[in-house]
């Protein structure tokens, strides 16, 4: 086709013609004609975030615990700004006046276009008070927001707390915008996508003087916030207030959960803070102040602290040994104060035989280490590794040893070894052997049970083998809770065995250990439990659920050094049951009440000393 | 491995250089267009810039893989490319989902992929096929009839979607068509179609009428270089119209001028052709038809536009022309894209700078008008170089078309060069007013893993043959 070839030259002209020509009509445009530059310069966007208000957030009676209230943001595009006094207006707005300019050079020097904010989260009171002469300053704008109210000064760590997006999380997701806030801890992390709503933008199109000439093509642009959804927690908020103020002064936690339901009625740390401080201007001095505070009032012990679970982990060792056929209803073992194995020796201060029932009632540690010896030397393994991996599968199905998977944020594992994990430190190539394990069998050793797992236990329990995943949020606002808390996990055990469990429990509080906390009229089931801790007195750990027939309450308590289960927690937990279910104290107890509100473990020397015997 | 090494010396690597800087600019300039305060980094995978990174990357390896296949592969295998491609065309009409109105996508996934890009280098392949066989012939109606099924039968596909835009980009092939030995009287009736098409659209029926008359009049004048004749059709068919204005001033009709100016036409080309047929002037004949058939296409043009066309071509069309203007509505997007580009000035805004392809006033910057961001950051200094740029590869392209010594290479080359020279125009000509809106993407620039890979696929193929351009191909 050589014949042709002449022809390139016509298609490569065309390709030049072409580039010439718009190389020519760009000239035009760009160099020789200056109206598209004064078009450009009217051509001013300004972009408005709506910012829609977060969700509030209700008790399980629909009692308000957090609500909104407006603040205003100071916006400033350096651009539009004409001469003004700095100094003034930084006096107007209440802002120290090097901050102020030091601020107004930031905002230079990150864009002379585009708004930044200046003064964050004015009150509602000053905006007021300075709208009219705010309203004079070119390039100034006002933007409003809404900042978190608490009421009730309650369960800070359950609610937890509203911050300002970080670089970080605006690199993760898109929706945030440097300056958004989001929810950092608690409910208000779990539930931000909810509670957040759906931020707007409207355009509006402003000439060179910076005034509003109307919406940028009608709106077609503009997108609408959605406010956040309502959440109904499942607190109840009396319960909860009832609460925090037996365990002031006091270090530890409170949990109650409905076990027919898994709804978590009340979760209380102590030490604790006003929710309110970490709201607004004030925010990021009060949260330092609050971090470096040696009571660690920010630390959520009920979902984070992991102390060994004492003689409270007994229920766990007998349903295992009889589901697992290692012992029956009635078999019994001997106390002879305590169990000794050649140098071995678990302390206990009884000198009988004990069946199930009364093994609880009375606390016999020696019993739990026969009974433990029992499961782990089960004929039906082959090993003591495998009865013990049987074992320890058990007690993740009690919900110990991994996290429950509630909707609260900061939930711990815990822990419950692993058999890789004595075949490392214990016994590394011996042979497996039940004694250097058997403090497990009264909650002792390397064990880490978070109150909120002990709660959840007491749940399962009280429903006789089942327990629904805790959580917080009982309605959102037009859409259902997860599908998961409304599903029954089941523990493994059969039903039948939990009698003689929940029998002893009973006379735990009839003539046990618990007597002094027994509430007239309501059939408790509980057990006391001292918490070894290595760094000074032993903590105070009670669980109970009642009454025993269609439970509608289980709790758990720890009181930090209040050692005997029986002295704090106890008391606190017959308190906490008597007040949902009877909504008020009976009169024979009030004494118990207002010496708990008085008690004072904070203070070193109040601190009651431990002497020995195991509970 | 002898064939291998040469490989990689064969490749012309201009062609790839200016391909990865285009690619690259692209990629900055797509930075600039979305840029967004919160997402600074240009590797952010969450934004667009991040995801163009990602499809050069892929693109540079499809690039790769196509080189390291036997250039024989694509020669041997075009038809299948092809009806593989017709097959998707189809599909997609079924499966596809639609966006903007129109069926163009499969969605797999998270994947989309739009199986019109890839119908141009398929096709290309497939023309080539066709026009590189032995027993192929220009001159038969039976080998015109191929070619133009070959080319028709995925635009009308993609007509189909319906996306325009796409299916007017196979015009190129009548580029190629000419390169290979197309009459160029063809290539003539084509630019004259267009041209009338656009001027029928301009100027009212009766100037248009005068200005054909008067082309008719050069057109005898430089074939037959006799003036006599040319001052005699003159003076008689002004004097005729002027008869006829004369009668309707008098009587006072109001004749449109329209019909004034056809009154006194006719009479005077009947008196031509009667005046023809005793001389026997051969070339005077063709011009006459050629006139009459321009008029009858000009009273075809106001049927074609107004009941065939859609509402929104006709909008872009009139927008383009100026007969209708409306800035806020069917001409905002070119209106917005003028004022981006001429508020660059000579040396542009700089990097980042642009403050109207920031703030969403120009529509679709990253993708059909990313070229209002080079212009408004990088001024006319920017925009020259890019325009220099794609002409240069254009050019390299059209001259490594020509040293292949099989026409299979040489048509495809040609079909590349064209198809991203028409992609080129289209594109820049719409950001700057000189094209309707036609929403194409600008080759290796625009935002977008489908149209950056069809792109891709297309070059590439042409580097490879072109590499083995001293082998015998099949």
């Amino acid at each position: 086709m050589a014949a042709f070839s002449d022809r390139k030259t016509l298609i490569t002209g065309i390709f030049v013609v072409v580039g010439i020509i718009f190389l020519l009509r760009l000239f035009q445009l760009q160099v020789a004609d200056s109206t598209y530059k004064r078009f450009a310069d009217n051509n001013a966007l300004r972009k408005v975030v709506q910012y829609p208000a977060r969700g509030l957030i209700y008790d399980r009676n629909h009692e308000l615990l957090v609500y909104n209230k407006a603040a205003y943001d100071l916006l400033v595009i350096p651009r539009e700004t004409g001469r003004f006094d700095t100094l003034a207006f930084a006096a107007m707005l209440d802002v120290p006046a090097d901050l102020f300019t030091a601020e107004l050079k930031k905002a230079s020097a990150y864009s002379r276009y585009k708004p930044s904010v200046i003064v964050k989260q004015i009150s509602h009171e000053k905006y007021a008070s300075i709208q009219e002469q705010l309203y004079k300053m070119k390039g100034f704008y006002i933007q409003s927001r809404t900042l978190r109210e608490y009421p009730r000064r309650i369960a800070a760590h359950a609610l937890g707390y509203v911050g300002e997006v970080t670089q970080a999380m605006i690199d993760s997701n898109a929706y945030y915008q440097s300056g958004d806030y989001i929810g950092i801890s608690g409910i208000e992390a779990a539930y931000e996508e909810e509670l957040r709503g759906e931020k707007g933008v409207k355009y509006y199109m402003v000439d060179v003087h910076n005034r509003i000439q109307g919406s940028y093509l009608e709106g077609e642009m503009d997108t609408i916030a959605r406010i956040g959804r309502n959440l109904t927690t499942t607190i109840d908020y009396r319960l909860q207030e009832y609460a925090e103020k037996l365990m002031q002064n006091k270090r530890g936690s409170v949990v109650a959960i409905e076990p027919s339901t898994g709804e978590v009625l009340a979760l209380v740390n102590a030490p604790s803070y006003d929710p309110n401080l970490l709201v607004g201007r004030a925010r990021g001095r009060n949260y330092s102040l609050l971090l470096s505070d040696p009571v660690k009032p920010l630390f959520n012990r009920a979902l984070m602290a992991q102390y060994p679970p004492g003689s409270t982990f007994k229920m766990a060792q007998a349903l295992v040994a009889l589901e697992e056929g290692a012992i029956t209803p009635q078999t019994r073992f001997h106390c002879a104060g305590g169990y000794s194995s050649g140098s071995f020796r678990v302390a206990c201060h009884h000198n009988q035989s004990f069946e199930v029932v009364e093994s609880i009632a009375r606390s016999c540690n020696a019993y739990y280490v026969y009974a433990f010896r029992a499961i782990l030397e089960n004929p039906r393994y082959a090993s003591i590794r495998e009865a013990y991996d049987a074992w320890r599968e058990y007690m993740l199905k009690f919900g110990f040893g991994r996290t429950l998977g509630s909707d609260l944020k900061n939930e711990l594992k815990g822990m419950v070894p692993t058999s890789d994990y004595y075949q490392r430190y214990v016994f590394g190539t011996a042979r497996w052997r039940a004694l250097p394990i058997i403090s497990l069998s009264i909650g002792q050793g390397e064990l880490g049970i978070t109150p909120f797992q002990l709660a959840n236990y007491c749940a399962m329990l009280a429903n006789r083998g089942y327990y629904y995943i805790p959580h917080i949020v009982r309605e959102i606002e037009g859409r259902e809770i997860p599908e998961k808390f409304r599903v029954r996990q089941e523990s493994g055990i059969s039903r039948s065995y939990f009698e003689p469990v929940i029998e002893g429990m009973e006379q735990v509080m009839t003539a046990g250990t618990g007597a002094r906390s027994a509430i007239p009229g309501i059939a408790v089931c509980g057990k006391t439990g001292t918490a070894q801790n290595p760094h000074g007195a032993d903590h105070s750990v009670f669980m109970a659920f009642a009454p025993r027939e269609n439970p509608r309450i289980a709790v758990s308590v720890y009181v930090e050094n209040g050692i005997w289960g029986a002295t704090y927690a106890a008391p606190i937990s017959s308190l906490v049951i008597e007040k949902y279910l009877n909504d008020t104290i009976s009169s024979q107890r009030l004494w118990l009440e207002e010496s708990m509100l008085k008690a004072n473990l904070m203070n070193p020397s109040m601190i009651p000393v431990n002497d020995g015997d195991e509970e | 491995m002898a064939t291998r090494n040469k490989l990689w010396a064969n490749i012309d690597w201009i062609t790839f250089f200016v391909f990865l800087l285009l690619a690259l600019l692209g990629w900055i300039n797509i930075y600039a267009a979305v840029y967004d305060d919160s997402h600074k980094s240009i590797l952010d995978i969450s934004q667009r810039y991040g995801k163009q990174m990602l499809w050069i990357l892929a693109a540079l390896v499809i690039g790769f893989a196509i080189l390291i296949i036997e250039s024989n592969f694509y020669v041997f295998f075009a038809w299948a490319f092809y009806g593989l491609t017709i097959f998707l065309l189809i599909l997609v009409l079924f499966v596809g989902v639609e966006i903007n109105g129109s069926k163009s996508w499969f969605i797999i996934g998270d994947f989309q992929i739009q199986p019109s890009e890839f119908a141009k280098f398929s096709t290309s392949l497939a023309v080539a096929k066709l026009m590189s066989g032995y027993n192929f012939r220009f001159g038969s109606p039976a080998g015109l009839l191929r070619v133009g099924v070959v080319i028709l039968l995925p635009a009308l596909l993609i007509l189909l979607q319906p996306d325009t835009g796409s299916a007017i980009v196979f015009a190129s092939f009548l580029l190629v068509l000419y390169r290979e030995g197309l009459s160029g009287v063809v290539l003539f009736f084509a630019a004259l179609t267009v041209v009338l098409f656009l001027l029928s659209l301009l100027v009212p029926n009766y100037l248009l009428l005068v200005i054909l008359f008067l082309g008719a009049l050069a057109a005898h004048y430089i074939l037959n270089q006799r003036f006599r004749m040319v001052y005699m059709a003159l003076g008689i068919t002004s004097g005729m119209v002027l008869l006829v204005a004369l009668a309707d001033r008098i009587t006072g009709a109001g004749l449109d001028p329209e019909v004034i100016v056809l009154g006194g036409m006719i009479p005077a080309l009947a008196w031509f052709l009667f005046w023809i047929s005793r001389h026997r002037i051969k070339r005077t004949m063709v011009i006459i038809l050629v006139f009459v058939s321009s008029v009858a296409f000009t009273y075809s043009v106001d049927f074609v536009f107004n009941e065939i066309l859609e509402k929104h071509h006709r909008d872009r069309i009139n927008e383009l022309l100026g007969i209708q203007s409306d800035p806020l509505g069917a001409g905002y997007n070119v209106n917005q894209s003028k004022i981006a580009i001429g508020s660059g000035g000579f040396l542009g805004k700089g990097f980042l700078r642009g403050t109207q392809t920031k703030y969403n006033f120009v529509p679709e910057q990253s993708t059909d008008f990313i070229f209002c961001t080079v212009g408004e950051e990088w001024g006319f200094a920017g925009s020259a170089v890019v325009i220099f740029l794609f002409i240069f590869l254009f050019i390299r392209l059209i001259i490594l078309a020509e040293r292949q010594r099989s026409a299979f290479s040489r048509i495809y080359g040609y079909s590349v060069a064209i198809i991203l020279f028409f992609h080129f125009m289209v594109n820049i000509g719409m950001t700057i007013g000189l094209m309707p809106v036609i929403g194409i993407p600008l080759p290796f620039f625009s935002y977008g893993g489908s149209s950056l890979w069809a792109f891709t696929v297309l070059l590439f193929i042409f580097l490879r043959l072109d590499a083995s351009r001293l082998d015998k191909l099949v």
